[in-house]
């Protein structure tokens, strides 16, 4: 009895070899059924349930394009909330299929922590927001201020390089979760608040009184916020960056959601092969060739989710880096062909 | 014949050595070992190639490397310019400063609190009793939260800060603001002098102990203790003109400046800390106490020993053997439980080293490896000198 389970016991010790848990990443989301997405907990506008625990938000819309690609539903996705402290972790061991949780874009991270960014999904900054009544009107008035910071972020990197270059005193006070650090700043805890401009416009409506709140004038850093997927999978990275180059592809083009249908008896070449009518681009990227079809149909080209779900939290697009590079943005996609 | 005989013989022995318990009980466990060595290499040589296919490296060399990030409380200096090795010391001592103010405050309020229960006085004892009912049956997680939030939110703003002792002390929700003494250089022979008390103290003691036994005179040593604590350093000070430059907390434009400030999450962890391990303190030595039994006592009063007699040498004495080893993993869970420092913001081991230095390098196995090494280690030295303590005060067998 005893040696029986032994035996079993060495077998299987020797038949798992040193094996990559996650060679194919595409395969295995086909053969489970689903992609697994890691968004925010709660940043309104990039990822956020209702009550229904429905899904909203840029980030989600992004994850939701990537199954409508594979597999024509934009439902064939699950959503995994993490902290900015889990994030990587829960990538690179194989939790999730793609990280799209409003996740700066810096060298280190595509770099040197094995992850590889698809692309920009919105360009942002790092701001400060303070309480009115304490009278500063300027970052540079900052000096000796509690600031409250989420952990494990580029906002906690980019303060401390901010406030030493300015020569500046400062105590961070730093918290796991976004939502306890709103929490902490409501309640007195901090002089200010620091995270990226897009998300302080958004929290500050989840203060218990927004109007006595302002967001200081100072941008102190880039935020290029993308998803992002694990180093060493090229088919699945493909993936991942061409359903962001189709969403703004569509935008270019002018089609959308409701015109999509239409869009396919259209003589220009460009819209053609992006709906899949001329060329074989789906096979490129190991998908069907009506790929970028269905993202439109089911979630939209990037303006549509722009519109549905950061215009309501007061981000306007116009002017913005985020407004489509033919209106004077930069957000640009190479052409399909 | 003879051959198949051999045969038959040797076929005998190894069957023997199949059925022979020392053979199998040998063999078994060198096949345990291998299986288990084996299962721990293949581990770790997934893990590198794992690593190697997202392109990370490994290795300890990034300890050396800028943080890049700053920390709102620290013992030693600490700047963003500091390494990640500065950033382990920090989370370290962080981590001991809670576990240990923690340790020692929870066996104070936990003897109180386990005593109360057995008094009888009825009010105090039904105080005891719901306190320990209450504190024990809730998840020390929602306790801190209740000590961060619910207390900070009663706190005044910095503005209108409480002010204890004219001036000196003051309270808000950014925290606790003391005093910082800064003695001078003469201020150390005060120091040594207090020092020399504290050893001439444990002779004095056992001098005193050793002539009640010889001669049964009793020497009134806990007060001649406190008298000369009080007497010499002072004489010292005034000889030497030792002085005490205290550094008061000021406000200015957004907080109190200078002084020692302790932060509202230290603050509530130790309160979460020391409340909930107490509870649990409080029942070992309750246990330790009904633990003696009622014959000692008895034994004790019928010999003529005074009451605090009886308590010292009989009572206390056989309790602390049962109260010892439950009280060991108390302390042991007390500092693992603060870990759970990282739900409410203090900078310890876990959320400073094991969070933010993880997430910035990227370099989980080793500094996981690290952390785990480091409460291992606390968890061990706790044992040994609880241990040794535990073996000082067995029963000497004769």
């Amino acid at each position: 009895m005893n040696k029986k389970i032994v035996t079993i016991a060495l077998g299987a010790a020797l038949g798992l070899t040193a094996s990559a848990a996650y060679a194919d990443t595409l395969d295995d989301v086909q053969e489970k059924g689903y992609i697994q997405c890691g968004v925010s907990p709660s940043t309104p506008g990039f990822a956020s349930p209702d009550e229904n625990n429905n899904w909203s938000g840029i980030d989600v819309d992004y994850c939701r394009a990537m199954a409508a690609a594979i597999f024509d539903d934009p439902e064939a996705v699950r959503f995994t909330p993490l902290t900015s402290k889990e994030r990587f972790t829960a990538l690179s061991s194989g939790e999730i299929d793609v990280l799209s949780r409003t996740t700066t874009w810096t060298m280190s991270r595509d770099t040197n922590l094995g992850i590889s960014f698809a692309g920009v999904m919105f360009y942002d900054g790092q701001g400060f927001m303070v309480p009115k009544d304490l009278g500063v009107n300027s970052a540079t008035e900052l000096s000796g201020a509690a600031v409250c910071i989420e952990a494990g972020t580029t906002t906690e990197l980019n303060a401390a390089d901010y406030f030493a270059t300015k020569g500046m005193d400062y105590n961070p006070v730093v918290f796991e979760d976004q939502d306890e650090v709103v929490k902490a700043y409501d309640d007195g805890r901090c002089d200010v608040f620091t995270t990226d401009s897009s998300a302080l416009a958004a929290e500050r409506f989840s203060l218990a009184d927004p109007d006595s709140h302002k967001i200081l004038p100072e941008i102190i850093s880039k935020e290029p916020l993308g998803p992002s997927v694990r180093q060493g999978d090229d088919e699945w990275f493909n993936i991942a960056r061409w359903v962001y180059f189709s969403l703004l592809e569509a935008e270019e083009y002018g089609v959308t959601q409701a015109n999509v249908d239409e869009m396919l008896g259209s003589e220009n070449p460009s819209v053609r092969r992006l709906l899949g009518v001329e060329g074989e681009f789906g096979s490129y990227i190991g998908l069907s060739n009506d790929w970028a079809y269905n993202i439109i149909k089911h979630v939209g080209n990037y303006g549509e989710i722009y519109e549905r779900n950061v215009t309501p939290i007061g981000i306007a697009r116009e002017g913005s880096l985020n407004a489509h590079w033919t209106q004077g943005g930069i957000q640009y996609s190479p052409p399909i062909r | 014949m003879a051959k198949s005989q051999e045969q038959l013989q040797q076929r005998r022995s190894l069957s023997s050595l199949i059925y022979d318990p020392q053979f199998r009980s040998y063999a078994f466990q060198i096949l345990l070992l291998v299986v288990l060595v084996g299962f721990g290499w293949w581990i770790v040589q997934n893990t590198i190639a794992n690593l190697q296919a997202q392109n990370k490296t490994t290795g300890f060399d990034f300890l050396d490397s800028t943080a890049g990030f700053d920390i709102g409380f620290s013992l030693i200096p600490y700047s963003r310019a500091s390494t990640y090795l500065d950033v382990f010391y920090v989370g370290i001592l962080n981590t001991l400063l809670v576990a240990i103010t923690g340790i020692v405050l929870a066996t104070m309020l936990g003897f109180v609190i386990g005593i109360a229960r057995l008094s009888s006085n009825w009010i105090i004892a039904r105080l005891a009793t719901i306190y320990i009912e209450v504190i024990r049956n809730l998840p020390l997680l929602l306790q801190l939260f209740f000590w961060y939030f619910a207390v900070l939110k009663s706190m005044p703003s910095v503005r209108d800060s409480l002010e204890i002792i004219g001036g000196s002390v003051y309270l808000n929700n950014r925290g606790l603001y003391l005093p910082d003494p800064n003695p001078n250089d003469a201020f150390m022979w005060v120091q040594i002098a207090v020092v020399l008390v504290l050893i001439g103290g444990f002779f004095l003691q056992r001098w005193s102990i050793r002539r009640v036994e010889e001669t049964g005179q009793r020497f009134p040593y806990i007060p001649v203790f406190i008298g000369l604590l009080i007497v010499v350093p002072t004489l010292t000070w005034f000889v030497t003109g030792a002085a005490l430059d205290v550094n008061y907390p000021e406000l200015n434009r957004f907080n109190f400046q200078g002084g020692i400030q302790l932060p509202p999450e230290f603050v509530a962890l130790l309160f979460g800390l020391v409340i909930y391990t107490a509870a649990f303190i409080a029942e070992i030595v309750r246990a330790g106490i009904v633990s003696v039994s009622s014959g000692q006592t008895e034994a004790a009063q019928s010999l003529g020993l005074k009451d605090r007699d009886r308590l010292n040498l009989v009572v206390i004495p056989q309790a602390m053997r049962v109260i010892v080893p439950p009280l060991t993993s108390q302390y042991l869970n007390l500092t693992k439980n603060s870990s759970l420092a990282v739900a409410i913001g203090y900078p310890d081991i876990v959320n400073v080293f094991m969070g933010t230095a993880l997430n910035q390098s990227g370099k989980a196995v080793e500094v996981i490896f690290m952390t785990m090494a480091v409460y291992l280690t606390f968890s061990l030295l706790t044992s040994i000198i609880m241990n040794w303590y535990n073996a000082r005060i067995a029963l000497t067998e004769r």
